[in-house]
């Protein structure tokens, strides 16, 4: 069946996205990261001192991810403050996703804090999440092997698209199968889905996932570069 | 602790003069942008300096409360995000955060901004909330200031949404607009041993001994006051930086 | 055959391929996979001959060994201090290792440095978990008394200082304030007020510029201009 998405992208084709740098004073490293509508601020704070002291490692420094949707981020209704049992899952597939490319041997006992902030949600929010945080890491100037791009691939009418907006996840039966990419050895971080899919499309799913998160990954890069444009 | 800090402080307010070359009476480069967040019903993003905060309001429908039945009321929240400041920590609003939601409300909420009962949709069993969300995303000090602005500037972006068999369709937007009666602006003076400053920065709000937020109307009438630090002001003292806080204001409103 | 993939001098980022071939050797901020040498920390290329070595541009202070560094007391025991070293690990420094002078056993040490003093001291050992000793008997290191502190990021410390001292000499001089750049990021300025917000602002200035080239005839023109 020939499947028309409803902002009339090709299924390859990713939505307009703007990435940045810098972008909190504070942080150690920071970064805006926003796809579609989707607008995932990252923070990033450390290496510091870690308490509880018994959260302490002494071989290596520890990394502490947090998700969180700002209460007016949401399509409809207000988000309560305060996290949910969601967001508490996100928050460690997040960190999963991102701890392979980093290296914190140089920091025992210590703590990376990643903050990732949402004012305004319309799907891929975690994907959005784990670019907005690699980007952040790397501003921090935190030893990475690579930075981690992340896309929500979908499968919608017997279509495997890349980048669902929300509208496209509310269509029924539609899955939804968000994804993280380590370039360089194009391993996959994050893999999760909601929905249903014949074996034979979870190939494609990641292949595709894999080409899309290249092109997002030449964005980051450049978000970094571009600080330090003369 | 910081004792030496103070002192330098101080010295430099003896010539009138801050760490970042502004007097006293000077306020960081100010910005206001309408609108900065799609699936609310009203935002607005506030810059005072490096200090940014971001505010967002979300319409619901509720019960009035027993004594107000046609009566719609305000709800200011704030989340202090750790994002924005390294000391900020997750967990439950801190008393900190709980002061700056309930100054920022009193603002507007004394000063009659919004008719109550206009948001009424059906005595004693249907109004209009107004939830306002306040979340810093760079805290360079002075997050008062900064909050109270956005609260307002988001109040004056906020268009009602259709409402369908008693529901509420986000994602039908009506044409009918908030409307803001007046524009309260707060303005907090900080006081450094017997010097009086506006829109302190992270340093400075470290040392004071002081802060009055005063919150003012067009006319120069006063609706909300509030005193916070741990050192007690005289009475001229509450003149003085009242009179600076009207004068303030005023400058700022021109943003709105 | 080997090839390189950057300029010297130029911004990389992690995950960037540097170079390819077995020619050419990672060093700091790049690490090889097979044929490739790939950067891990973004910074500024180095290509010194065939060794690629990242010089960061961003990132916390690490402490090392001899570093100087302007510290915090941020606690008083009865055997020494506990001193914030501005990095994620806070440091000791013994009563044996602060004065020479005899200091009575049970003395009470606040009078010496009390909390919120800032010293500048010398890191002696970084253990492998981070802990630090430190020492201040040396000429020049000293509790800090007036003026204000101000922190910069640690990685630009380099040029804030220059070669041989002479740009942060060049600040001294045009502002005659006194100036204590620390290797932690936390630097110490002492002037008239009018003096000290000037050399905050090149400082500053050369902060967010320390990567561009021609930055000491940048701030030299910056102060001949501030001049007139």
């Amino acid at each position: 069946m020939t499947f028309k998405r409803p902002d009339n992208r090709k299924f390859d084709e990713l939505r307009k996205i703007e990435a940045k740098a810098g972008v909190i004073k504070r942080a150690d490293g920071s970064a805006y990261f926003k796809i579609g509508d989707t607008i995932a601020y990252a923070a990033v704070y450390g290496p510091r001192d870690l308490y509880p002291k018994f959260l302490q490692d002494p071989g290596q420094g520890t990394l502490r991810c947090s998700y969180n949707m700002m209460p007016f981020s949401g399509s409809g209704e207000r988000v309560r403050p305060g996290g949910s049992r969601r967001s508490k899952e996100i928050s460690m597939v997040t960190k999963n996703a991102l701890l392979p490319v980093l290296d914190l041997r140089e920091f025992p006992n210590a703590v990376v804090d990643v903050f990732i902030e949402f004012p305004q949600t319309d799907a891929g929010s975690r994907c959005a999440g784990i670019c907005a945080a690699s980007i952040a890491l790397a501003d921090a100037g935190i030893v990475m092997k690579d930075l981690v791009s992340a896309v929500a691939v979908g499968y919608v009418k017997g279509n495997v698209i890349v980048d669902l907006s929300k509208e496209e996840e509310d269509i029924e039966d539609a899955a939804d199968i968000p994804m993280a990419i380590i370039p360089y050895n194009e391993k996959i971080s994050l893999l999760q889905m909601d929905g249903i899919l014949p074996k034979a499309e979870l190939k494609k799913a990641i292949e595709m996932g894999k080409h899309a998160c290249k092109k997002i990954n030449e964005i980051q890069k450049k978000a970094l570069k571009d600080k330090y444009k003369i | 602790m910081n004792e030496d800090l103070k002192k330098h402080i101080t010295l430099l307010l003896a010539e009138n003069l801050r760490f970042d070359n502004r007097k006293s009476d000077e306020y960081r480069k100010v910005s206001i942008e309408y609108g900065v967040v799609k699936s609310a019903e009203g935002s607005a993003r506030v810059k005072i300096g490096d200090t940014e905060v971001l505010a967002g309001v979300k319409l619901e429908i509720g019960s009035p409360y027993p004594d107000k039945p046609d009566e719609g009321t305000i709800i200011v929240g704030v989340e202090l995000l750790p994002l924005s400041n390294p000391e900020f920590e997750l967990g439950p609003p801190s008393i900190d955060a709980i002061e700056l939601a309930r100054v920022v409300d009193r603002g507007v909420r004394e000063a009659k901004s919004i008719d109550f009962k206009g948001l009424c949709i059906e005595k004693g069993e249907k109004v209009w909330l107004l939830v306002i969300d306040i979340c810093p995303m760079n805290d360079s000090g002075n997050l008062f200031d900064a909050s109270s602005l956005a609260v307002i500037a988001a109040l004056k972006d906020t268009v009602f949404p259709e409402v369908e068999d008693g529901r509420i369709n986000y994602k039908k937007k009506t044409d009918k607009k908030l409307e803001l009666k007046n524009n309260p602006v707060e303005v907090t003076v900080s006081k450094i041993g017997k010097n009086f400053i506006v829109d302190a920065t992270t340093d400075e709000e470290k040392v004071i001994d002081a802060r009055l937020t005063i919150a003012s109307l067009e006319d120069g009438s006063i609706c909300a006051l509030q005193k916070g630090g741990t050192e007690p002001l005289t009475e001229k003292d509450i003149d003085d930086m009242a009179s600076l806080a009207i004068s303030k204001a005023k400058e700022l409103r021109k943003l709105l | 055959m080997s090839k390189l993939l950057v300029k010297d001098k130029e911004v990389v980022v992690p995950g960037e391929i540097l170079a390819e071939g077995m020619d050419y050797l990672p060093s700091y901020g790049t690490y090889r996979d097979s044929e490739k040498i790939i950067c891990q920390r973004l910074g500024v290329a180095n290509i010194d001959g065939n060794v690629l070595k990242i010089v960061p541009l961003t990132g916390k202070y690490v402490p090392r060994r001899d570093d100087v560094i302007i510290g915090k007391i941020i606690d008083v025991s009865f055997s020494g201090w506990r001193v914030d070293t501005n990095s994620a690990y806070p440091a000791m420094l013994n009563v044996k290792d602060a004065t020479s002078s005899f200091i009575a056993k049970g003395a009470d040490l606040t009078r010496f440095f009390n909390l919120g003093d800032y010293i500048t001291t010398r890191i002696i050992n970084v253990t492998s978990q981070k802990l630090l000793d430190l020492t201040m008997k040396e000429p020049g290191l000293r509790k800090i008394e007036g003026g204000r502190i101000i922190k910069v990021d640690p990685n630009k410390v380099p040029r804030i200082i220059g070669k041989q001292g002479s740009m942060v000499n060049m600040i001294k001089d045009s502002t005659g304030c006194n100036i204590t750049v620390g290797q932690n990021g936390l630097i110490w300025l002492n002037g008239k007020p009018k003096n000290e917000i000037m050399a905050y602002e090149l400082i500053k200035k050369i902060e967010n510029e320390a990567h561009i080239s021609g930055l000491t005839d940048k701030i030299k023109n910056y102060i001949e201009n501030g001049k007139k």
